[in-house]
C-alpha cells in the first residue's frame, strides 16, 4: 500500500472544525522522506491538531492525509506505522522503564530475547543504559523524555511525531536536548515531525518549518527562508523580532507604500547626515530608548511621529558608557535593499 | 490580642499540628480503636453454660465454638456470598463507571454520578423492602418473566436446593439481586475516580504504540484503575460480611454471620460469642487485603 517514494506525509485539503471552530482549515502539505518538519505556531493555531490528526487521535472533518502514498485518514492510531513521543511523556506509571520502551513490541508479540536487545540498544541511543528497572517517578524531567523518545523509536515508525517535547525543560536541558534530538534524527534517519511554539527551537533543529495561524500555514521553508523573507506580517511577527513599516514611511524609503518588514540587526546605525552608497536605503531618527544587554545593545529609534524601530548592534567595540549616551542623538538608520522583505497588504 | 495570638500559633507550628490533629486522632483512638479492642478482650471471654453469666477470664473456648460444622457453614455461606455479590458488582459497575468518567460531558457526568447516588438519599430499609415486593411470588418481576414466557427457566433456576426457594423472595438468588444493587453505588464511585485518574494521553500513547482497544483496557486501564476495584470491593465485600437485615428480610431461614451475631448478643445474651463471630469479617478481610497486596493491587498507587 506504501510508496517509499512518496512524501512522507501529504495533506490534501484538510480541514477539522470543532463545532464553529476552525481549528484547521483546508491545509495542504507535503512533507518529505527524512525531513526534521517543524510545526510552528502560536497556541490555537491548528499545529497539535495536525499532529493528532497524523496520529490517528482525531480525525479529518474533511480531506484526507497520506502516509507514504496510503491514505491514512480512516485509519485508527494503532494500525498506522508512525507513532508519538507526548508533551507530557505519557509514561505508563506501573510499568519500569524497560516496559515501557518495550511496549510497543510486547503489543505486536516480538520474542523476549529480541524485546530485550532492542531495549538495550534504544536504552543506549537516549543514553540511559542501566536505567531498565526504574520507575518513570523515578526519573528526572530529561530522563522522562528520553524514554519516551526510547518507546517511540523502538517500533522503527516511518514517522514519528513530537508534541513539543521540550517544553518542560529548563532552558539549559532544553538546549542540549535539541542538539541531541537532531543527532538521533541523523542516526536513524526517520521522518520527525515536530510541533512547537518556539521559534528559536524550530530554527534551530528544523530542515524545513511550517508558520501555522489561526488553522492555516501562513509559510512553509527552510529557517532562513523564513526568516529572511518572512511572506506575511504575522511570520515576520512571530518569528524573531521584525521592523513592519507601512503606508507614508515606507514610502518615503522605498518608494512605494507596499508594507515590508527589516529585522532589526539588519539595520546600521549611523551618525546623522552620514553619506549612504546606491545599495543602501536609509532613514532619519531619534534615538528614543537604549538598552545594554551586554552582548548587544537594543535602540528604539523614532523616525516618525508614534513610529518606532528597533535596531540591534553587537557591542563589538562599544562600552556600556558609549551606547548609553547615544539616547536623544540625532542619527540615520540605513540597510541593504535586499534586506527588505515585501510582506504585501 | 488576636494579632497576638496568631502570632504565638504562627510561630509554633508543632502546636497547630496538635490542636488540629489531636481532637480527631482521641476520638479515633477511643471510640474506634477502643471499641474494636473491647471486641477483641470480649471474644476471649466464655459464657456459663448454665446461668449465662459471662465469665472474665481469658480462654480460647469461644473461638472454638465457632468452628462447629453450624458455624463454619455459616463463616462459608456469608463469605461465598460477599465473593460472588463483588465480582458481580465490579463486572456492572466497571462499564458503567468508565462511561462516566471517560466519555460523558462534564454536565452529563453531573447527573450521571447524582443518579448512581441517588438511592443511597432513601432509607436502606425502605429499599430492601421494595425489593421484597418486586421479587415477590405475585410480584412485578415474576410477572415480567411470565410475560418474556421464561417461568419455566425460573422455576428451574429456583430448584437448585443450595440457592433456590419457593420464590424469588424467599431464595438465595434473590438475596444475591438484592446485594448487587445495594452496595453498586460504593462499587462504582471508587472505580470511577481511578479511572478519572488516568490520564487521557496514556490510552493515546498505548493506541499510538500498537495496542488495540482490548488490549489497552488489559495493559493499561485495567491496571492502573485495579485500586480503585479493590477500594470498592472492600466495600461491598465487608458489608455483605456484616449485613444482618437482607438476609432476614429476602432468602431463606439459613443464617448469615450478621443475623448470627445480632442474635447471639440479642436473646442468647452471648456477647463473648457474638463478639468471636465479628472478629471472623475482620480476619477475613485482613487476609484479602494481604493477597491482594500480593496480587500488586496497590502497586500503581
Amino acid at each position: 500500500m506504501t510508496n517509499p517514494s512518496a512524501p512522507a506525509i501529504r495533506f490534501d485539503q484538510v480541514s477539522r472544525y470543532f463545532g464553529e471552530v476552525k481549528a484547521v482549515d483546508h491545509v495542504d502539505l507535503e512533507i518529505g522522506d527524512g525531513e526534521f518538519f517543524s510545526m510552528l505556531g502560536p497556541s490555537g493555531s491548528g499545529k497539535t491538531t495536525c499532529l493528532r490528526m497524523i496520529a490517528g487521535f482525531d480525525r479529518p472533518t474533511s480531506g484526507h492525509i497520506h502516509l507514504y502514498g496510503q491514505d491514512v485518514s480512516d485509519l485508527p492510531p494503532y494500525e498506522r506505522d508512525v507513532n508519538t513521543v507526548f508533551q507530557d511523556y505519557a509514561l505508563f506509571p506501573h510499568m519500569n522503564v524497560g516496559d515501557n520502551i518495550a511496549y510497543g513490541l510486547m503489543i505486536r508479540k516480538v520474542s523476549k530475547p529480541e524485546r530485550m536487545k532492542r531495549m538495550d540498544e534504544m536504552l543506549d541511543l537516549v543514553k540511559l543504559s542501566g536505567y531498565a528497572g526504574r520507575k518513570p517517578s523515578q526519573l528526572s524531567g530529561g530522563q522522562r523524555q528520553r524514554v519516551a523518545l526510547a518507546r517511540a523509536l523502538i517500533n522503527h515508525p516511518k514517522v514519528l511525531l513530537l508534541d513539543e517535547p521540550l517544553g518542560a525543560l529548563d532552558l539549559k536541558l532544553r538546549q542540549q536536548m535539541q542538539v541531541e534530538l537532531k543527532s538521533i534524527q541523523k542516526r536513524v534517519g526517520i521522518t520527525f515531525i515536530f510541533v512547537t511554539h518556539d521559534q528559536e527551537e524550530a530554527l534551530t533543529m528544523s530542515d524545513r518549518i511550517a508558520v501555522f495561524s489561526e488553522g492555516r500555514i501562513e509559510q512553509v521553508g527552510t529557517p532562513a527562508e523564513i526568516y529572511e523573507r518572512p511572506a506575511s506580517a504575522f511570520v515576520a511577527g512571530f518569528v524573531g523580532t521584525s521592523n513592519l513599516i507601512s503606508g507614508d514611511v515606507a514610502k518615503r524609503i522605498t518608494g512605494s507604500d507596499q508594507t515590508f518588514s527589516i529585522r532589526p540587526e539588519k539595520i546600521h546605525l549611523g551618525s546623522s547626515g552620514a553619506e549612504i552608497d546606491g545599495n543602501m536605503v536609509s532613514i532619519d531618527g531619534v534615538v528614543r530608548d537604549v538598552v545594554y544587554l551586554g552582548l548587544y545593545t537594543r535602540y528604539l529609534v523614532q523616525i516618525d511621529q508614534g513610529n518606532d524601530l528597533v535596531v540591534i548592534e553587537q557591542n563589538l567595540k562599544s562600552t556600556s558608557m558609549d551606547v548609553l549616551s547615544a539616547k536623544g542623538q540625532k542619527v540615520r538608520l540605513h540597510w541593504h535593499k535586499d534586506h527588505i522583505s515585501r510582506v504585501g497588504g | 490580642m488576636l494579632t497576638r495570638a496568631s502570632t504565638f500559633l504562627y510561630q509554633r507550628p508543632r502546636l497547630i499540628l496538635f490542636l488540629l490533629l489531636g481532637p480527631p486522632m482521641i476520638y479515633m483512638a477511643v471510640v474506634y480503636l477502643g471499641s474494636l479492642f473491647l471486641l477483641l478482650v470480649n471474644s476471649f471471654y466464655s459464657i456459663d453454660d448454665f446461668s449465662g453469666v459471662i465469665i472474665r477470664e481469658f480462654t480460647l473456648k469461644t473461638y472454638t465454638q465457632l468452628f462447629t460444622p453450624a458455624n463454619r457453614e455459616i463463616f462459608v455461606r456469608t463469605a461465598s456470598m460477599a465473593a460472588v455479590v463483588t465480582f458481580v458488582d465490579a463486572l456492572i459497575a466497571f462499564p458503567l463507571a468508565y462511561y462516566i468518567a471517560k466519555f460523558s460531558s462534564p454536565k452529563l457526568k453531573t447527573w450521571l454520578l447524582i443518579a448512581v447516588t441517588i438511592p443511597l438519599w432513601s432509607s436502606y430499609l425502605v429499599r430492601v423492602y421494595a425489593w421484597k415486593l418486586i421479587l415477590a411470588k405475585e410480584g412485578i418481576l415474576s410477572w415480567f418473566i411470565n410475560l418474556l414466557h421464561l417461568d419455566g427457566a425460573l422455576a428451574w433456576l429456583l430448584s437448585f436446593e443450595t440457592i433456590g426457594g419457593s420464590s424469588l423472595a424467599l431464595s438465595p438468588i434473590g438475596m444475591f439481586i438484592v446485594f448487587v444493587y445495594i452496595w453498586l453505588p460504593y462499587m462504582i464511585i471508587p472505580i470511577q475516580t481511578a479511572l478519572e485518574r488516568v490520564p487521557g494521553s496514556l490510552l493515546d500513547a498505548s493506541s499510538d504504540l500498537g495496542a488495540n482497544p482490548l488490549q489497552t483496557f488489559r495493559n493499561v486501564i485495567l491496571p492502573l484503575s485495579f485500586p480503585g476495584v479493590v477500594a470498592g470491593s472492600i466495600f461491598t465485600f465487608s458489608l455483605t460480611l456484616g449485613d444482618f437485615i437482607i438476609p432476614g428480610v429476602l432468602g431463606n431461614s439459613k443464617f448469615f454471620i450478621g443475623q448470627a451475631v445480632y442474635s447471639y448478643q440479642g436473646t442468647a445474651g452471648n456477647i463473648p460469642l457474638a463478639a468471636a463471630m465479628t472478629i471472623g469479617p475482620v480476619v477475613i478481610m485482613i487476609v484479602y487485603l494481604l493477597v491482594a497486596r500480593r496480587l500488586g493491587a496497590f502497586d500503581a498507587l
